[in-house]
């Protein structure tokens, strides 16, 4: 008996839904991605409010001023004591002179940890204050009660 | 004139496992930098040099608040004082601020506060007075308070 032998049938998917469903995920992602980790730091714990406004657009020549736990400012990677900031923040200031800005306008992002000495941040600010910089943003973890 | 050979449609098969191939990579990659981060916020203070050295501005026609927070050794909070009184809790310190606005009127938007802090006090607890001072959240609606504050300089390291 001879049977009638098919030959190999390819199977065709209809891809489309799937690849469309795909892009959509994608898409998804990249609006999530956030790029302003660049200035957070798991090393800083902030403390939470629930009158913290997020920012309203981009501040205009941002300076972040992370103080740790330990009253340590990191700068650019590094933890500098906070008697040593004024080198640092002179040369914040230069940058923004050289730029054409006022450092008046200018905002310092004061990122503290919650366990930080107020004292330390308090030192932090006045040798931003004695580099000619008043605007301050003191940055806390919006939490709704 | 002869008529041309009439073309049969012809199903033209795109091969698309690259294209799906790099689709996935690209997911998973974006799903993989996913970090989901808990939003911040700000508090605006502006503060000139003049100001934290306490030092009052000219157009200042009321003295200021003067928030006074102390320290416990390990830095915890150990008391709250408004203008020498002591306050239980910063839910009473909002209280009392709001009664202040309340009487000031008009002049609200004038009125300024000043936080004395112990040098040791963890930070924590100056967020937690300018929360309580600057705003209150009444049937979800944000009723601003104070927005002049200022810190006394550092006592006693």
């Amino acid at each position: 008996m001879t049977r009638k032998t098919t030959g190999p049938s390819t199977v065709e998917n209809d891809m489309t839904p799937m690849i469309d469903v795909t892009f959509q995920l994608i898409t998804f992602f990249m609006f999530v991605l956030n790029f302003s980790e660049a200035e957070q730091d798991e090393r800083i714990q902030l403390p939470a409010s629930q009158l913290a406004k997020p920012a309203e657009g981009v501040l205009e020549t941002p300076i972040t001023m992370q103080l740790t736990a330990t009253g340590g400012v990191l700068y650019a990677g590094e933890i500098v004591p906070v008697d040593q900031i004024t080198t640092p923040l002179r040369r914040e200031r230069e940058i923004i002179v050289a730029a054409g800005k006022d450092p008046k306008q200018a905002t310092v992002i004061v990122r503290a940890d919650g366990r930080a000495s107020t004292g330390d941040v308090q030192r932090v600010i006045r040798a931003c204050q004695e580099e000619g910089f008043e605007r301050f943003a003191l940055r806390a973890h919006y939490e709704p009660e | 004139m002869p008529a041309l050979p009439r073309r049969r449609l012809e199903k033209v098969a795109i091969n698309m496992t690259p294209m799906i191939d790099v689709v996935f990579q690209l997911m998973i990659f974006f799903m993989l930098t996913l970090n989901i981060i808990a939003p911040e916020g700000d508090f605006d203070v502006r503060m000139p040099l003049g100001k934290s050295a306490g030092q009052p501005t000219e157009d200042l026609q009321v003295p200021p608040i003067k928030v006074r927070l102390d320290a416990q050794p390990d830095g915890s909070l150990a008391s709250i004082r408004v203008d020498g009184r002591p306050v239980e809790g910063f839910s009473e310190l909002r209280q009392l601020v709001a009664g202040l606005v309340d009487d000031a009127g008009a002049s609200a938007g004038d009125l300024e506060l000043e936080l004395d802090c112990d040098y040791d006090l963890d930070y924590a607890n100056v967020i937690s007075a300018i929360t309580a001072v600057s705003g209150r959240i009444d049937d979800g609606r944000l009723i601003e308070m104070i927005k002049k504050i200022t810190f006394a300089p550092p006592s006693a390291e």
